[in-house]
């Protein structure tokens, strides 16, 4: 009987343990956000050469950080699911790439935002924001490939494959988009000279940048826990979590 | 499992693939005339005039390529998908990747090979300086054979599913960045008189490292796909 | 006496769908194993458990006391699975299918002629195989019955197509194979005319309401 019990004792299990750590992420979360963006936006000096256009740094970088950073994240997922079959991770797939794909999707939208003052149009083909645009392909393809299939685990052990062809792409991708870059001359200036950065500049950023970690993290585990109960409405445990009343009469 | 029976698998793979698409002649050769009709087109859009074909003729090439990889990449796994043909390939005894590296390697036969040999009319069509011609063909030769290995992980992955296409170009296509990059870049080079023996070099590197990682993606895709 | 397939507490859970639970059986040499149940209950899914291509929520296999997973390409020597896909390619002539599957197989030395000959295909053995009738296709997939050194035979509703005569040549050949030792599993809608002892069998109800026993 406990083989039988084991797998789905899982599920429960994680649904249980991220709900310990699902408040604290949450209000660490809050908390730095708040105070790195509402110090960045409103309380750090303006920059001496593009004034008070560059605080969109204070979500840029985090954003674009944790894009990539929930990427690897992805990879590792990946890694457990095809290697260790574990149905948390499977799950763990569906929760991470949605978040991914949105951090990507900020960190491009408000690179164009600051391109327009900076550059003078919305999008430049600088090397930055052209391998931020292919990591959201990425992450555009790791979602359509897993939510294509109609068995959640074939779908979840798919996108695993594609997730883990990416990681060793990336880097090569990274590579071949710098060099790109520099061999046509596009945008060439650099946005922040980050050694020149004031610490009354910094201290917000890393705050945020703090901050989105947690977020991230957050968000995650938010999304990994409705999963869990999604995948396992069926049972009893997931039932009494919600409250409702098992009507099948099982 | 020895040597020798391993390279029987191998060949006997790959001679039912031949076999098979020598039957079916019109699925190796449609993606090809897709690549020279594309190319048709652009002069007709952009104009005949040879600055500009010349300045874009790279890359045309380059992308008619990688999309004629997608359009041929259902020959892949999808007859053996719905014969049951690819059930026993799983069942084999034989390593499935070794099995995955010869269809591969069918596919780079029926679909890469062919767009080498066309690189020259292409080029001639979209007004490439002789002096890219050589370069552009090398990029091909040593391009092709990861568009192969990479569109069978995407074609393995897809193929369960039947509608396969968009999904399929969704997949692959940012994966191809790299080799788009390298491949005109080595042509470019190539027309301003300098080496391009870099880019060339770098681009077998990839080649090699793709057909070494390929085939056990393909497997895994596979075995994802009997399920 | 050891079992030649011992399957325990498999349970298997498909598109959410729970096709059953806990199914356990052992079969000792020279015995057949009728999988039995109505459409869409999980016979077919068993099959493919068994033969590897898929795998149970819980539960175990052991072919010979050996694990499923422990050596793959020995287990995978070992069996002989043909779905009811056939695997026959239809640009292919029946000549040229037997030979590449037989490669396949690891089968090197084998009479493709005799062969045909035995499942009533010569004198066709040119024609590709998409021009044959759906039963001498199903020759064509079952022809590899005749050489196989597998002892486990896993085969999923393998009378399909088949004319009477054709029946009658498979039983005689599944015959053969149990007194050789051999074990079968195999799917099928139409009653066994096998009597004794060496046959087993299991049924797979389906579970109507969908929902999961525990």
């Amino acid at each position: 009987m406990w083989k039988w019990l084991h797998p789905y004792a899982k599920g429960e299990a994680a649904y249980r343990l991220l709900g310990h750590w699902q408040p604290w992420l949450s209000g660490l979360a809050l908390i730095l956000v708040s105070v790195g963006v509402i110090w960045g936006l409103l309380y750090a000096p303006a920059d001496y050469q593009q004034g008070d256009s560059y605080r969109i740094i204070f979500i840029h970088v985090p954003s674009a950080m944790f894009a990539m950073g929930a990427y690897t994240g992805l990879a590792i997922t990946a890694f457990i699911v095809l290697v260790w079959q574990i149905r948390t991770a499977e799950w763990a797939i569906a929760a991470i790439a949605p978040v991914g794909a949105v951090l990507t999707f900020i960190s491009l939208f408000t690179g164009a935002v600051w391109g327009k003052p900076m550059w003078g149009t919305w999008w430049e083909w600088d090397a930055r924001l052209t391998s931020q645009l292919i990591l959201f392909f990425l992450y555009v393809g790791v979602l359509a490939l897993y939510y294509a299939f109609n068995d959640s685990r074939t779908g979840a052990k798919a996108a695993s494959i594609l997730a883990l062809v990416g990681v060793i792409n990336v880097p090569i991708i990274h590579f071949s988009v710098y060099w790109w870059n520099s061999l046509h001359q596009g945008a060439t200036i650099t946005r922040f000279g980050d050694t020149l950065m004031p610490s009354s500049m910094k201290m917000p950023l890393y705050i945020s940048i703090l901050g989105f970690m947690f977020l991230t993290a957050a968000l995650i585990v938010y999304r990994l826990r409705n999963e869990i109960l999604k995948q396992e409405l069926h049972r009893p445990w997931a039932m009494a979590q919600l409250g409702v009343e098992n009507d099948h009469g099982v | 499992m020895n040597n020798m029976s391993m390279w029987r698998l191998l060949t006997t793979v790959m001679r039912r693939d031949l076999a098979v698409a020598l039957r079916r002649r019109s699925d190796v050769v449609n993606p090809l005339l897709f690549v020279v009709i594309v190319v048709t087109l652009f002069p007709l859009a952009v104009g005949p005039g040879p600055d500009i074909l010349g300045r874009i003729a790279t890359g045309v090439i380059w992308v008619a390529a990688l999309l004629s990889s997608l359009l041929g990449s259902e020959r892949l796994f999808r007859d053996d998908f719905l014969d049951g043909t690819l059930e026993q390939l799983v069942l084999s005894p034989a390593p499935l990747p070794l099995l995955a590296f010869g269809k591969v390697g069918v596919h780079w036969l029926l679909s890469g090979l062919p767009l080498v040999v066309l690189a020259p009319l292409c080029a001639m069509l979209l007004k490439l300086p002789i002096a890219g011609w050589g370069t552009l063909m090398l990029t091909l030769l040593v391009g092709t054979p990861i568009l192969s290995a990479m569109t069978a992980i995407g074609a393995g992955l897809t193929v369960s599913l039947g509608r396969g296409g968009a999904l399929l170009s969704l997949l692959l296509l940012p994966l191809f960045i790299p080799l788009l990059i390298f491949a005109a870049a080595a042509v470019e080079n190539a027309l301003l008189g300098t080496s391009a023996i870099g880019q060339v070099l770098l681009l077998t590197g990839l080649m090699l490292l793709t057909l070494l990682l390929a085939p056990f993606a393909v497997a895994a895709a596979l075995r994802v796909s009997v399920n | 006496m050891s079992a030649v397939i011992e399957a325990k507490q498999l349970t298997s859970v498909r598109a959410e769908r729970l096709l059953f639970s806990e199914l356990s059986f052992q079969l000792q040499t020279g015995e057949i194993l009728h999988v039995e149940g109505p459409n869409g209950a999980g016979k077919s899914t068993l099959l493919r458990i068994i033969a590897g291509l898929l795998e149970p929520l819980a539960g175990s296999i052991h072919l010979f006391g050996q694990p499923q997973w422990g050596d793959p390409e020995c287990w995978r020597r070992q069996l002989l699975f043909i779905g009811h896909k056939p695997a026959v390619k239809a640009e292919l002539s029946a000549l040229e299918n037997l030979h590449f599957q037989a490669t396949l197989d690891g089968v090197t030395n084998v009479d493709a002629w005799a062969l045909l000959e035995t499942v009533g295909l010569l004198g066709l053995e040119d024609i590709p195989a998409q021009q044959l009738s759906a039963g001498q296709q199903r020759r064509i997939a079952l022809a590899r019955l005749w050489y196989s050194q597998a002892s486990l035979w896993i085969l999923d509703e393998p009378f399909t197509a088949l004319d009477t005569y054709g029946i009658q040549l498979l039983h005689e050949r599944f015959q053969h194979h149990l007194q050789q030792d051999g074990v079968i599993i195999l799917t099928s809608h139409q009653p066994l005319t096998w009597s004794g002892d060496r046959l087993k069998k299991i049924r797979i109800e389906f579970q109507d309401d969908g929902e999961l026993h525990e």
